[in-house]
């Protein structure tokens, strides 16, 4: 047990090198840098000799293999470097961000589950009904608008209209944080409640439920002691893919409600040129994406003995 | 099961069969008519989709104008019209390129393996694991705006999708008896793999790419949403509603009548696809009914 979660923490290494790299080669065939970008925006046309000089302070005149292995040097011994753009420190400015973003994650994913759980158990035990109908429609047009529609619509109605939340976040507060929640948690919802349903539906359908109501057990009691916890790990991987995006920040609804996170940093270091933040934000990525995963096995194989028992999964 | 339930249910079969080839002909005639519409967006629309007229600039939707007037007096209805074209296309182009670049890959890795197949699972696995707007923002950042780079930018980080589908299918398949038999009489291995492997898993990749149409197309406009798609004063459902933000206090019909757009196709695509899925599923019919209380 503990040499596999060694191993896969281990996998963290190649993916962080591929990435890093790949991110580090895809900015530079941008041909512009951080520098032009700069003075783009400034709208202050500078000299070619000031170009050179900021370039070469920032290292940037140096060949793309130079400034790769540079990056990582620091990279290793904890130093992410400052940021090309604003001069502070990568990593500070970074952890600055963090809460924002998990606070949104932990609240859209919990309002989601609020939301989804019941009304995908209740679509499945009502198949073919009104109900069931219902949900399924409720949950086809939820997954048919796009982020920023719903975004939109929800500043207008409940922002706008009927004012109860700030149109844009007034700083970290769960009356800023409601909106952007709700409007991620609508799209994932109707993701959810689609693949909850076809989950209780599949484990209804089983020969052990049939059996267990011909002795007399109650649906209820089949429904949460069996049912329910079969269906656990459908619904843990369903979170476990959007919790990686989530907490790789949500560029567009972040963006939209100014709330102040890791993907509208994401946002405009890529607008920006800014390498030394898009490198913090890449690793970041990368980190998540190999803890969600080691997480998600290691609860399969808590609650599901099946798992545990076929060894591991390839 | 006795002889009795089991006729009942090879008629609700027969029944649900049919009720999905109506579906699919409903479902298919309104997306063509969406195409059409497309096609000839500037045919149909009622007034010149760019003519500025700043006497009329942003009225609310009237009798005249359906869906009101922007800021410099533009029919809205016209724009989303035209708008379409762009949406719509630029979408149905970015599937098929990752739709069939994607399934050649996984069709070759799976086939093949080894080496290749390790480096494009790889590549695929860092694909999936960012969020895919994020990466095609850098894409499409290092591209320069514009609505072809934001359809590639989006292919760049979707074809993964496919590969693995593909991928997956092509394993199941390949070991198969008749696969075996076909190799023993001599058949190359590019004739198996698009004579004997394509054909069969060709299902499962169709109906994703039809399921995938709408989910491109909110992707497009998310990405113009952006900036990084169409450049105005292209007509586009995202960088329409993305240029008329700052007016969703005042004007909302500006800002909401692009997303109708959006909104109706992706739900058009989506039953469409959904349909597709249910035609090509031969278990469709026999899912077993659970019977309740």
């Amino acid at each position: 047990m503990k040499k596999y979660v060694i191993r896969r923490l281990l996998l963290l290494i190649p993916i962080l090198l591929g990435i890093t790299f790949l991110s580090f080669a895809l900015m530079r065939i941008a041909g512009s840098d951080a520098v032009l970008q700069q003075s783009e925006v400034s709208g202050v046309a500078l000299s070619p000799e000031v170009i050179a000089a900021r370039r070469a302070e920032l290292g940037l005149d140096q060949p793309f293999l130079a400034q790769y292995f540079r990056w990582l040097g620091g990279f290793l011994t904890g130093d992410l470097g400052t940021s090309y753009i604003s001069g502070s420190d990568v990593f500070s400015v970074f952890v600055s961000k963090l809460p924002a973003t998990l606070l949104l994650t932990v609240l859209s994913m919990g309002l989601t589950v609020v939301i989804s759980l019941p009304l995908g158990i209740l679509a499945a035990v009502r198949q073919n009904r009104f109900t069931d109908y219902l949900i399924r429609v409720c949950s086809f047009i939820g997954s048919s608008l796009p982020n920023f529609f719903v975004a939109l619509v929800l500043m207008y109605l409940l922002a706008i209209y009927i004012p109860v939340f700030p149109v844009i976040s007034e700083g970290l507060s769960l009356r800023s944080a409601a909106l952007p929640a709700l409007t991620l948690a609508i799209a994932m919802s109707a993701k959810y409640m689609r693949q909850i349903r076809a989950a209780v539906l599949e484990e209804l359908g089983k020969d052990y439920v049939t059996g267990a109501r011909a002795r007399g057990v109650p649906f209820s009691v089949i429904l949460r002691k069996y049912v329910l916890r079969s269906c656990l790990s459908a619904i843990l991987t369903l979170m476990a893919l959007s919790l990686g995006s989530l907490l790789g920040g949500t560029a567009i609804v972040e963006s939209i409600f100014m709330w102040d996170g890791v993907g509208k940093l994401a946002v405009d270091a890529i607008n920006m040129r800014d390498y030394p933040v898009i490198q913090a934000y890449v690793v970041w990525m990368a980190v998540i994406y190999v803890a969600v995963n080691l997480i998600t096995d290691l609860c399969y194989r808590a609650l599901d003995p099946r798992v545990r028992l076929g060894g591991e999964k390839a | 099961m006795n002889s009795h339930t089991e006729k009942i249910g090879a008629r609700r079969q027969r029944i649900r069969a049919d009720h999905t080839r109506i579906r699919l002909i409903l479902f298919l005639s309104l997306v063509i008519a969406l195409l059409l519409a497309a096609v000839f967006a500037e045919w149909i629309c009622p007034y010149d989709p760019n003519g500025q007229d700043l006497s009329i600039a942003l009225q609310p939707p009237s009798p005249d104008h359906p869906f009101g007037t922007d800021r410099y007096g533009r029919d809205m209805l016209s724009r989303v019209i035209v708008g379409g074209q762009t949406s719509i296309f630029s979408a149905l182009i970015l599937v098929g390129i990752i739709a069939v670049g994607g399934t050649l890959l996984g069709l070759l890795c799976g086939y093949f393996g080894g080496a290749l197949d390790a480096v494009i699972m790889r590549v695929s696995d860092i694909c999936l694991a960012f969020p895919g707007l994020v990466f095609a923002m850098a894409v499409a950042a290092v591209l320069q705006g514009g609505i072809q780079n934001a359809v590639i930018a989006l292919a760049a980080v979707s074809w993964p999708k496919y590969a693995r589908l593909a991928r997956s299918q092509t394993l199941t398949v390949k070991n198969l008896t008749y696969i075996q038999a076909a190799k023993l009489s001599g058949t190359s291995s590019l004739g198996i793999l698009f004579r004997h492997i394509l054909p069969n898993i060709a299902g499962p990749v169709l109906v994703t790419a039809m399921l995938d149409i709408g989910t491109m197309m909110m992707e497009i406009a998310a990405l113009s949403f952006l900036g990084l798609g169409a450049q105005p004063p292209t007509a586009e459902w995202g960088s329409m509603m993305s240029s008329g933000r700052s007016m969703l206090q005042t004007y909302p019909w500006v800002v909401l009548t692009p997303g109708l757009g959006i909104f109706a196709s992706v739900v058009l695509f989506n039953l469409l696809g959904d349909t597709v899925r249910d035609y090509l599923d031969p278990r469709n019919g026999q899912r077993k009914r659970r019977r309740t209380k």
